[in-house]
């Protein structure tokens, strides 16, 4: 019998070669996608020409994906020049997989953006349009030169941030060495109540483990509460790993996920891989759902974890909806049940997480159903609640250019369904970022205060095929 | 790698993440282009709060205003150092401004692998807590065959731990002449 193995241990064997690995072996790996962006994509070529000289070719012009996303909407020369590096390497490279903000020109000054969101070859957030374009499926490893990059192992693969200096490795050779991770297994029990979305869970197991509970490790999401989430709520989960130290993080493939995979993907094959029983766990960890309530993580860490109950007296001056995080169509659906027929009481600033989130928000009625005549789109409840809505970009969740939409440009409270709330991360240094679900944060948003959702939410919100077909 | 690192100490805390090293509004100059790379330097820890900004005393600056290169050699650090975003800007930040090694508790993941592989600066980790032993300002000293950081403000020496699986591509000088040399590579 061979030794049983985890998900992870798994992909990484087949991508070596081997038969078997264990954790804290060093191997060499096949990776299958490359994504860089806009702020990591230059000095990339950069070193990518440096070494292997300026008429290489990247080792497979068909796993290369280049997403812009993060400085789009900006006047910040700097950043139009580093799409253009981006334009010139695709063209050169004959790239099949680029997502050009095709309203970024050579007119100097702030673009302006796309007019329809269906209509624009640019997608947004690279984490949100890696899945929806068709470049995440099971069993495959995908790098990024994004820490966000372990996204994409809510699809049961192998995902991980890059540097620069690896990702050109990659783009020369198609390799990359790793450390194999030992798994942390983390269980939750029971179904999701309306008022938690996955971001309460990810902030209990930050909460728990600390920033750097999971450095080195896999972070491995299971147990039926996991299952009971969607895709979208999934994502959210593994996104977060990185905030945990961890280099992947994974949930297991079921229907959900091959519904998903087979309504995008753009290769037909893929190879599930999921736990051996008996296979060895790092440590475990296991929650109850119907125990766990709405969370929050105070400044200046993701694992500075309260209760938004405990917070209730906190002052908070701005209220910011999205990123990979927390601007997903499921996001933006939680977010508008709550405000629907409110209003605001902070600026409230909500970004999607693609174009087509944001087409989505227009398509959709805030039951992630198509609207019908008379009935309002996720947008209009948005706007009418009073939220101020741009385009699709990472806008303020890292900060920015100081011209970035939604950017803390003064010291103040802000609430986030973002992921990072370090000192200085959407802004001014000393501005506090709280970390929250899209139902605390538009909770807050109506407020003023942090506010537990069960103050608003008691139905389930459904969010019926939203985000998935 | 030369053998022996000298030079004054830097002292940070704990959780200096990469948004703090090189903050993002700084992330728009190309590291390719030798020009705006030096802006790295001069750009470099601006995000640490001024209370934790060269501990024990705070509000000091790793790189004087208006300057490209930082006065210190070794930067101390805590524990989880390098933590968040996956920018390999950071690393290089720290190496324009003129650092040559990094002594933590110990790294987040990719600060340390992008270190490592990009041949930037060296990322030592000592068990011992050096943030409450150092001073900024300190004359500090590595010694890399012997594995010791010595303080010679105060004449203390520390063990650090081995370099491990990562001591032959920080010997070869990062992952592509590692590479190169074990014969993976034609460059
Ligand atoms: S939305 Fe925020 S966390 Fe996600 S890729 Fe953009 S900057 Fe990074």
């Amino acid at each position: 019998m061979a030794k049983p193995m985890t998900m992870t241990e798994k992909i990484i064997a087949a991508h070596a070669g081997r038969d078997h690995v264990n954790p804290g072996d060093n191997v060499w790996v096949g990776v299958d996608v490359l994504m860089t962006h806009d702020v990591c994509g230059p000095g990339t070529i950069g070193i990518f020409k440096e070494r292997f000289g300026q008429n290489a070719k990247v080792w497979d012009k068909d796993r290369v994906v280049i997403i812009p996303d993060h400085y789009i909407f900006t006047a910040e020369d700097k950043c139009h020049r580093n799409i253009q590096i981006l334009r010139d390497f695709v063209r050169e490279q004959g790239l099949k997989y680029y997502y050009d903000p095709d309203f970024v020109t050579s007119e100097p000054g702030m673009p302006n953006p796309y007019k329809d969101p269906t209509k624009t070859s640019y997608k947004g957030v690279c984490h949100k349009a890696l899945p929806e374009e068709g470049h995440v499926r099971p069993g495959e490893i995908l790098l990024g030169t994004d820490s966000h990059s372990c996204t994409a192992g809510a699809f049961g693969q192998l995902a991980s941030g890059v540097g620069n200096t690896d990702a050109a490795f990659v783009l020369g050779t198609g390799k990359t060495w790793l450390k194999v991770p030992p798994t942390m297994k983390f269980t939750f029990r029971g179904q999701i109540p309306p008022y938690l979305t996955a971001k309460d869970l990810i902030l209990a197991v930050i909460g728990e483990i600390s920033v750097s509970g999971g450095t080195y490790k896999t972070m491995y999401f299971a147990g039926d509460g996991v299952s009971s989430l969607t895709l979208e709520d999934r994502m959210t989960l593994t996104n977060m790993v990185i905030e945990a130290g961890g280099k992947n993080g994974v949930c297991d493939v079921d229907e959900k996920t091959l519904q998903y995979v087979r309504a995008r993907s753009n290769v037909d094959h893929w190879t599930v891989y999921k736990d051996d029983p008996g296979c060895a766990y790092d440590c475990e960890y296991e929650w109850d759902l119907g125990t766990l309530e709405p969370l929050v993580a105070k400044p200046y860490s993701p694992d500075n974890k309260d209760t938004a109950h405990n917070c209730r007296d906190v002052k908070i001056d701005r209220a910011y909806i999205g990123s990979c995080t927390g601007g997903k169509i499921t996001d933006m659906i939680f977010a508008a049940n709550l405000l629907s027929g409110h209003t605001v009481k902070i600026p409230t600033y909500v970004v999607p997480g693609s174009t087509e989130v944001h087409a989505d928000m227009l398509r959709l009625n805030i039951q992630g159903q198509a609207k019908q005549e008379g009935e309002k789109s996720i947008y209009q409840v948005l706007e009418d609640a009073g939220c101020l809505i741009s385009a699709s970009s990472c806008a303020a969740c890292l900060g920015g250019p100081m011209d970035t939409f939604g950017r803390l440009n003064e010291p103040m409270a802000c609430i986030s369904t973002t992921n990072r709330n370090f000192p200085g991360r959407m802004g001014h240094k000393d501005a506090g970022v709280y970390l929250a679900s899209p139902l605390t944060a538009a909770a807050t948003a109506l407020t003023g205060y942090v506010t537990d959702p069960r103050e608003y939410v008691s139905e389930p919100i459904a969010t019926g095929s939203a985000g998935v077909l | 790698m030369p053998a022996v690192i000298k030079g004054k100490a830097f002292v940070l805390g704990d959780d200096i993440d990469t948004d703090q090293i090189i903050p993002a509004q700084y992330l728009s100059y190309n590291p390719a282009d030798p020009e705006e790379r030096k802006y790295f330097g001069m750009y470099a820890m601006v995000g640490v709060p001024a209370a934790q900004s060269g501990l024990p005393k705070g509000d000091m600056r790793f790189v004087p205003e208006g300057q490209f290169t930082s006065p210190y050699t070794i930067v101390i650090g805590g524990r989880n150092f390098g933590c968040g975003s996956s920018r390999e800007h950071a690393p290089l930040a720290l190496a324009e401004a003129g650092a040559k090694a990094v002594v933590a508790e110990f790294y987040a993941r990719i600060f340390y692998r992008n270190c490592v592989n990009g041949g930037y600066v060296l990322p030592c980790q000592c068990p011992k807590r050096l943030v409450d032993e150092i001073s900024t300002g300190d004359e500090c000293e590595l010694d890399i065959e012997a594995n010791t950081l010595t303080n010679h403000s105060t004449g203390k020496q520390y063990p650090l731990d081995p370099l491990g699986d990562a001591k032959p591509i920080i010997d070869a000088g990062g992952i592509f002449d590692y590479a190169a040399k074990a014969g993976m590579l034609k460059t």
